[in-house]
């Protein structure tokens, strides 16, 4: 684009060109994954340094990944979705209480009567249902979504009480239940799962007018409503989209446990959130990556892992948990700050 | 009020080459500045010229990175907006920044509240604050009202309390005429004439050159981060002189030449358009290739019309009918369908993505067109902007800089840019160059009337009526949300249309405050 033709080129125009990829808006992004990487790398140094006598065989190694990734694969589902309903503008609060609804509706006596088909078929349909009622709630009924989906989340897990009569409803269909049991080239099923909904987020983002919406509306609503944006079927879809998800993670967790129960999916919400948050998706809308927030749920997948194999209590684990969300949103919002700062004396 | 004393004056400020720089932008390279007491000095510049930076400098948001800050004989290196106040340097920005659900006498002692045994001192602080409202001649604003409530008028008067609660020895205006109406201007000249008497200096920042030569003292310009002229007397200084320096080349404040086509087919018919409170029974239309203008204060209902027609709010009564159709009401998607397009009053809070890249801002409206099967097509979107950004002489051309580093002007063009990549037949601009400076704005003259030439009809509103009577084929005259006049620009002039502008908002004034 650079044109000799013009006359004298303003001279703040300079270092635009000549700075380096780490001070370019572009590759923003791309530094937060990075830090998350480094994160990654830090907590799987911990590990060698705490077990390493577990670290020095091979074969622990890989099983360990694929088990870190497993610990990942259902939150990590959740969590597309809430990404979307984040960069959205939006929250959804109901993800575990839906992914509960649609793990108790679809296990019930009647509709496991009609094969595996039709319980993935209802934990579908219910979790793209309640997420419909979310949207509707919000985008017409102009409830806030902080409170909509919140009402959401006391209502479904209330009715996936009654339905299982609090009851833990064992899965008896052998489908569904090899989900989580089976590997494909040594890779765990839930794993390519979590892997074509990753991917399938990734495309529907950043390759898709959905995607671009998405961003629209997040960012600046009303500029999105005054380009003709249809800001109110956006925002309806991207909480069923959000349902829809919790819908494809109910039959995972269902099939890990070959049972469902109200309880399940007991604060997944808070779960995806931190994990979409500190891969630097903006809790006002308008930013975030799908990569980053994978990248998310794996480093907290990792730290539950290095408790279990230090044989370590969750509950230290929780408040190590929180400090990361805590420090990894202190660094995201200085590391760039004192970067160009820092450059700029030098 | 170039007086003898002034020049006298004791120097308060001097800036001695300072230079800030952004990731990628040298905002100020080598600002000199210097501001006697009592003195209004006034700073110039096109947008992107650096004075916004230059206010972060002096009110303690930015630090420099090179170069000397001299306040009251002592060097200046504020930490911090607050410790800038403590020495008595106080900011009215643009975009007031007031709490609106606190008092007027909460906000105009928010961070240094008068406190004893670590209460509120409420009492005296509402008493203070009254003393201060009065000394600006405002003792009828209630300190205990809630600044929500106020005008604009009158929170811009609270931001000035604030500044003399602080016991302001220097006082920075950016652009406070720009939410006032034209007779709540006077007023506020007087309060800076008041504050200068009391050996107060104002740093005074207006694109308006009128307003600088009746209130200025000296003026100061800035092009490029650059000082390119320092203390020019305000009244004196021929007007081609001072434009010359913010631009580096002599334009006028020049329209380009009417077209003498003939207009084509009705494009736009509005019928008695009306809602509650803010506009009734308003007719008017407009043809293909015509430029309809539509002058009128803040407030006279133009902003609310226009979205209106647009479908973002839904009239109550009447009808809109785009080439021959009845548009759906309330629906912006049936109006930009119909090909309709807007420009809104508040570019970044009503049109931009300010962190998106500029192609994705131009395309936002015709994105959906590029795409096959659902998937975007960036290399088209960016081919179609570029086009754009080439047509309208956007900088930087690179359509992949985010729109948050362009200036004022160069948002517009994005917005206006906008409309031209779909089919638009009817463009609706609500003050297309508010906050724009005198280059863009011929610029962007140019580029409505080259869209009138192809056939697109121009529905324009703004506050500035030469603007109006410049551009517009036909004008309206709004008032208190009607249509109090209806002419052919020709048959118009300025002082006409003042008078039909402001005709009892006078009353309506004393109402609001």
């Amino acid at each position: 684009m650079t044109t000799t033709q013009t006359a004298a080129p303003p001279a703040n125009e300079k270092p635009a060109e000549t700075r380096s990829w780490w001070r370019d808006d572009a590759s923003e992004p791309l530094r937060r994954n990075l830090a998350l990487f480094a994160v990654l790398i830090l907590l799987i140094i911990i590990g060698i340094a705490t077990r390493p006598d577990l670290y020095s065989d091979s074969t622990w190694v890989r099983n360990n990944i694929f088990t870190i990734l497993e610990l990942a694969s259902v939150i990590g589902v959740v969590t597309v979705g809430m990404t979307f309903v984040i960069i959205g503008g939006g929250i959804d609060l109901s993800v575990g209480a839906i992914v509960a609804l649609a793990g108790v509706w679809s296990t019930t006596l009647a509709t496991q009567s009609y094969g595996a088909g039709g319980m993935i078929f209802c934990a579908l349909a219910v979790g793209i249902g309640v997420g419909v009622v979310n949207g509707i709630l919000i985008a017409y009924g102009r409830l806030v979504a902080f409170i909509a989906t919140l009402a959401i989340l006391v209502a479904a897990r209330g009715l996936a009480a009654q339905i299982s009569g609090k009851q833990t409803q064992v899965s008896t269909n052998t489908f569904i239940n090899d989900i989580a049991a089976n590997d494909l080239l040594g890779i765990p099923l839930l794993v390519y799962i979590l892997a074509a909904v990753v991917a399938a987020g990734w495309v529907l983002l950043n390759r898709t007018t959905f995607g671009r919406r998405t961003v629209a509306v997040g960012g600046n609503v009303e500029a999105a409503r005054l380009a003709g944006i249809n800001v109110k079927r956006h925002t309806l879809l991207l909480y069923a989209l959000s349902g829809l998800c919790c819908g494809i993670a109910a039959i995972m967790l269902t099939s890990q446990a070959t049972s469902a129960q109200a309880a399940m999916a007991n604060l997944y919400e808070l779960d995806a959130i931190a994990a979409a948050i500190i891969g630097g998706t903006l809790l006002s809308g308008g930013r975030g990556t799908i990569i980053g927030s994978l990248l998310g749920v794996i480093v907290f997948a990792t730290i539950t892992n290095l408790f279990a194999i230090n044989n370590l209590s969750t509950e230290v684990q929780n408040m190590v948990k929180g400090g990361i969300i805590v420090a990894a949103v202190l660094v995201q919002q200085f590391r760039y700050k004192s970067l160009s700062q820092l450059f700029n004396r030098a | 009020m170039t007086s003898p004393e002034v020049n006298d004056a004791a120097v308060v400020l001097k800036l001695e080459d300072v230079v800030k720089t952004f990731p990628g932008v040298r905002a100020l390279d080598g600002v000199q500045l210097e501001v006697r007491a009592g003195e209004v000095h006034c700073l110039l510049g096109q947008n992107g010229a650096g004075k916004s930076t230059l206010i972060k400098v002096l009110s303690g948001v930015h630090r420099p990175d090179e170069g000397r800050i001299e306040w009251l004989g002592g060097e200046f290196k504020p930490a911090n907006p607050q410790s800038a106040m403590k020495a008595g340097i106080a900011t009215i920005y643009q975009e007031l920044d007031l709490v609106d659900d606190l008092s007027v006498a909460e906000n105009a002692f928010l961070g240094h509240e008068p406190r004893r045994f670590g209460f509120v001192r409420r009492g005296y602080m509402s008493r203070h604050t009254r003393k201060i409202l009065t000394r600006l001649g405002h003792g009828e604003i209630p300190p205990g009202r809630m600044v929500r409530s106020l005008p604009a008028a009158g929170k811009q008067v609270v931001s000035m309390a604030r500044a003399l609660s602080h016991d302001a020895k220097l006082i920075i205006m950016d652009e406070p005429s720009a939410v006032l109406a034209h007779d709540e201007v006077g007023n506020l000249f007087r309060i800076i004439r008041d504050l200068t008497s009391n050996g107060i200096a104002v740093i005074y920042i207006s694109h308006r050159l009128e307003e600088i030569r009746e209130i200025g003292d000296r003026v100061t310009v800035l092009k490029d981060g650059r000082t390119t002229a320092a203390n020019l007397p305000a009244r004196t200084t021929p007007t081609r002189d001072l434009v010359s320096r913010m631009t580096g080349r002599t334009i006028e404040y020049v329209f380009p030449e009417q077209s003498t086509q003939d207009r084509g087919e009705e494009l736009l018919r509005v019928d008695g358009l009306g809602r509650t409170g803010e506009f009734a029974d308003i007719s008017l239309t407009v043809h293909s290739g015509e430029i309809v203008g539509i002058a009128g204060l803040v407030g006279s209902g133009r902003s609310e019309l226009l979205e209106t027609i647009f479908g973002a709010r839904r009239p109550e009564s009447g009808t809109v009918t785009v080439a021959g159709k009845a548009l759906r009401p309330g629906s912006v998607g049936a109006a930009v369908r119909a090909g309709l397009g807007m420009a809104p009053e508040e570019r970044k809070s009503q049109a931009l993505l300010l962190g998106e890249p500029i192609y994705r801002n131009v395309t936002l409206a015709t994105f959906t067109g590029y795409a096959r099967g659902g998937f975007t097509n960036a290399g088209k979107e960016i081919a179609e902007a570029s086009r754009i950004a080439d047509a309208l002489e956007l900088r930087p051309r690179d359509v992949r800089k985010p729109v948050r580093t362009l200036s004022g002007g160069n948002q517009q063009k994005v917005v206006v840019g906008r409309w031209l990549l779909g089919d638009t037949k009817l463009l609706l601009l609500d003050e297309p160059t508010r906050g724009v400076d005198v280059g863009a704005r011929a610029e962007l003259y140019q580029v409505i009337r080259d869209l009138a030439a192809r056939g697109v009809g121009v529905l324009l509103v703004s506050s500035e009526v030469p603007e109006v009577l410049g551009l517009a084929d036909r004008v309206l005259v709004m008032r208190e949300g009607r249509v109090v006049r209806e002419a052919p620009a020709g048959e118009l002039d300025e002082d006409t249309v003042l008078d039909l502008v402001m005709a009892g908002s006078l009353q309506a004034e004393e109402v609001t405050l």
